[in-house]
């Protein structure tokens, strides 16, 4: 590669590149994230290196990062036609290939939904409801090559960016409304100007991509499958701050993430795009990779930065916040790995475009990782102000089994439940927040009838309390004694006055916590409170739980009426707990029964009733 | 100088004060427990807690690690704020009822019951003797290990420091090993007998009665109006 030593040199070197690119060339794009990987994506990769080795000149094959349909994995994305195949195994590759020289379809490859099929990625009602701009390049990188993401327009915006004053920038992405996207929603532009503002001549930008919610995955597909825009957004960001130096702060967790990023890092520094005299200006921005040890907290700010600089990952007390006094003592610009990818969109389709999408505060897409019962499940992305039926009907198709979907908590294990009665919330920071929710950083479980709140709730304040990193009292106690009650209530010890206790200590678990987790943790119980006391009392007055999921409050019988006699519960029941005769109804003795709900999963003719 | 205002008093606070500071300059009593003059402010125990205001809202805010700044109006006893930290109070009574510090500093906010299962801990992880170690000893010879509930403070790896001297410091500014309080019990785990016992009797009438200075009256504390009638009526 050479390297560009100016911004005339980029420009004619993207020229180039988009040139030597034939739009009509059959390339069958496989997604190939670490999700896809999980579910066999290697060994497709495989067969198709095989199978186009005689057919090279009229087709190529390009493993790309995940294409966000998860549900859909191991898939393709076969170009021009944009035509989708879904769940392949090694053995459908040859068909494939066939078929994609021949021009025909396979039928039986396709999405299909209430028997009508989706062929093309366009009407698949996934893709469909979405404006995937953040997302949408990960088909056509592979984020292991630079060229893939010059050729779609990327570093475009660098190249407009660098012909700016930095004043400009910080004044394009202030109008364009951008709001951080890891959760607290702070304006972008506004906290690089703070940075900016500050005395002194060394400040650092931060990109934090210690992405730790259970169930959320955006930051990992972003920097697996188009590293280079958030690299570029960084670069942007460092040169309108006056930043020389970056850290990626990447949880050790993702190491396909890490893999794609250093790469990504020195194939930009070797083209010039960043190190020293970047396309020959006098602005040098180095760019290195810091792995995470496993602790949840080190997503906070202050947190990351201790443990960046080397000390254990406890947050401290705010102000003075990281842009007055970050790093080092430096000033300090930390963003989302999202929010730095939204930049170089910014400068590129300018600002009243930005600002023309999503709602009066909250402005552009958001990704979420819509996840739980529904029958879509994948990485999304919308605008704001989406509302969430629009989002979990239209996007995710709704059920999965047909049962009535009752709740969905967004913004991960600090976020609150909202239920269906509310589901025409528009998705922005202001109506979540209101809601007892936060935005978060975008995950978003769906829950139907057969999920608990209790313990959903109980689930989330011991994910917590086992994360805290216990420097501040209300924190480290407080949660772990509303994990003890709520652990109480599910085994049918809890007492009436014990949800006036949670909703008292949950106040002011909030309102006294040192740093963002304790004050966001308790929503997850407050608001189940808030909309499913029901099921609390259910559990507290009845001792019964509606859902059937609180082992000490159910019981498993078997209808004899429904039961054959097949014998399948018996011998899978770990505890010799069934008897009966072979062709005789069975039934389960309680004395012996462990609760542990095999028979339940084994019965074929839905005998044995959970009450 | 930042002008502030705290509990209605106007105060020019010099750059680089917090909260707290101001607040023991002008007399006004703030609880604190993870706080000492010698050492850096840690913001853990969140007793200190104080009321600011922010635009329309108000927020709690530890006064210990707050710095000052230009038009701050800060409240430090409002009903939010003695809530808050009576209920603090209650969760680290409930994780170490044998602290004499803590069980005194109940008795004075007038803490009347404990809500959640003891947990008859030794430490309270207000990190004190972690950071006299560091900043006054300059052994670091303790630290915080693991998180959550599991958190501890001891030496690397549970074995017996090279950087220790032995100087008893951590010993000296723990407020929940040296002073043990004996009067806690399982049914219930507030004690507060010392610091209730220890305060100045006010009494109206002396003779029967030993003051707990072995006074007689002369200090003032008590009333002593018509001590005859008194005396009688009690007869």
């Amino acid at each position: 590669m050479p390297k560009l030593s100016s911004l005339d040199e980029f420009e004619s070197f993207q020229k180039k590149i988009k040139e030597s690119r034939d739009p009509k060339k059959v390339v069958i794009s496989i997604s190939s994230g670490t999700c896809g990987r999980t579910r066999g994506s290697a060994k497709v990769v495989e067969a198709f290196k095989q199978a186009i080795i005689s057919c090279k000149d009229k087709l190529s094959i390009r493993v790309t990062g995940c294409h966000g349909f998860c549900d859909a994995e191991p898939n393709v994305i076969i170009f021009p036609e944009e035509i989708f195949y879904k769940n392949l195994k090694p053995k459908d590759v040859t068909e494939i290939v066939e078929s994609t020289l021949k021009g025909e379809i396979i039928d039986n490859l396709v999405v299909s939904q209430n028997e009508e099929k989706f062929v093309h990625v366009s009407e698949i009602p996934f893709y469909k409801n979405q404006m995937r701009i953040i997302l949408g390049n990960n088909p056509l990188i592979d984020p292991t090559n630079i060229e893939d993401y010059i050729a779609v327009g990327g570093y475009g915006a660098l190249d407009k960016a660098l012909k700016m004053k930095p004043e400009e920038i910080i004044k394009e992405i202030k109008c364009s409304g951008l709001r951080g996207r890891g959760g607290a929603g702070f304006q972008t532009g506004k906290k690089w100007e703070i940075t900016r503002k500050q005395k002194g001549d060394v400040k650092y930008i931060i990109c934090n991509a210690d992405e730790g919610d259970p169930g959320a995955y955006m930051d990992r597909s972003l920097l697996e499958g188009n590293p280079h825009s958030v690299i570029e957004g960084m670069i942007i960001s460092a040169y309108s701050i006056g930043a020389n130096e970056g850290w990626i702060y990447v949880r050790n967790e993702y190491p396909l993430a890490i893999k794609h990023v250093t790469i990504a890092i020195e194939q930009a520094k070797e083209l010039g795009l960043s190190g020293k005299n970047i396309l020959g200006l006098e602005f040098n921005f180095d760019i290195k990779v810091v792995k995470g040890a496993g602790a949840f907290i080190c997503g906070e700010e202050t947190a990351l930065i201790h443990s960046i600089e080397g000390l254990r990952g406890v947050p401290r007390q705010r102000p003075p916040f990281p842009a007055e006094q970050g790093l080092f003592g430096k000033p300090t610009n930390i963003n989302n790995v999202e929010t730095y990818a939204n930049v170089p969109q910014i400068i590129k389709r300018g600002a009243d475009w930005f600002a023309s999408i999503g709602t009066k505060t909250s402005k552009g897409t958001k990704i979420f990782s819509l996840v739980g019962k529904v029958k879509n499940t994948g990485l999304i992305e919308v605008p704001m102000g989406m509302t969430l039926r629009e989002v979990i009907f239209d996007v995710g198709g709704g059920s999965f089994n047909g049962k009535r979907i009752k709740a969905v908590q967004t913004g991960g294990p600090s976020g609150g439940c909202i239920p269906l009665e509310l589901f025409d919330l528009p998705v922005d920071y202001e109506s979540l927040t209101n809601a007892g929710s936060i935005m978060g950083s975008g995950g978003m479980i769906v829950m139907d009838e057969d999920t608990c709140m209790v313990d959903i709730a109980k689930y989330f304040a011991n994910f917590l309390q086992d994360e805290s990193c216990g420097k501040c009292v209300p924190c480290r106690e407080g949660i772990w004694h509303m994990f003890q009650i709520l652990a109480d209530i599910t085994e049918g010890k809890g007492k009436e006055e014990d949800l006036q206790l949670l909703e008292e200590l949950g106040n002011v678990i909030k309102a006294t916590s040192l740093c963002g987790l304790g004050q966001t943790a308790p929503n997850g119980v407050l608001s189940s409170i808030k909309y499913f006391k029901d099921e609390y009392f259910a559990h507290i007055r009845d001792k019964k739980c509606p859902a059937g999921v609180c082992k000490p409050l159910i019981e498993y019988t078997i209808d004899a009426e429904k039961c054959t006699g097949c014998g399948l519960c018996k011998k899978n029941c770990p505890a010799d707990a069934i008897v009966g005769e072979l062709k005789e109804p069975h039934s389960i003795t309680q004395d012996g029964c462990i609760k542990c709900g095999i028979c339940h999963d084994v019965c074929k003719y839905g005998a044995v009733t959970i009450s | 100088m930042p002008k502030i205002t705290i509990d209605g008093i106007d105060f020019d606070a010099p750059r680089g004060w917090t909260i707290l500071d101001v607040a023991k300059f002008l007399g006004i009593e703030i609880p604190t427990l993870c706080y000492h003059e010698g050492l850096s402010p840690w913001g853990g125990c969140r007793l200190c807690l104080v009321e600011i205001q922010e635009g329309e809202n108000t927020k709690l805010v530890t006064s210990c690690t707050y710095p000052v700044r230009e038009r701050l109006v800060v409240r430090t006893a409002t009903k939010r704020v003695v809530e808050a930290r009576k209920l603090i109070l209650e969760l680290m009574i409930a994780q170490c009822p044998t602290s004499k510090v803590l069980q005194d500093l109940a008795a004075k906010m007038g803490l009347e019951r404990v809500r959640f299962k003891p947990k008859w801990e030794d430490c309270i992880y207000c990190g004190l003797c972690v950071r006299i170690c560091e900043e006054q000893m300059m052994a670091k010879a303790i630290g915080f290990v693991d998180r959550g509930n599991k958190l501890k403070i001891t030496t690397p790896f549970d074995k017996a420091s090279e950087e220790c001297r032995r100087c008893g410091a951590c010993l000296y500014i723990c407020p929940a090993c040296t002073l043990r309080c004996e009067g806690p019990e399982p049914e219930n785990v507030l004690c507060g007998r010392c610091y209730n016992e220890l305060q100045p009797t006010c009494l109206d009438f002396y003779d029967n009665y030993t003051c707990w200075m072995g006074l007689k009256g002369e200090c003032g504390t008590c009333i002593r109006e018509k001590p005859e009638e008194k005396k009688e009526g009690q007869k």
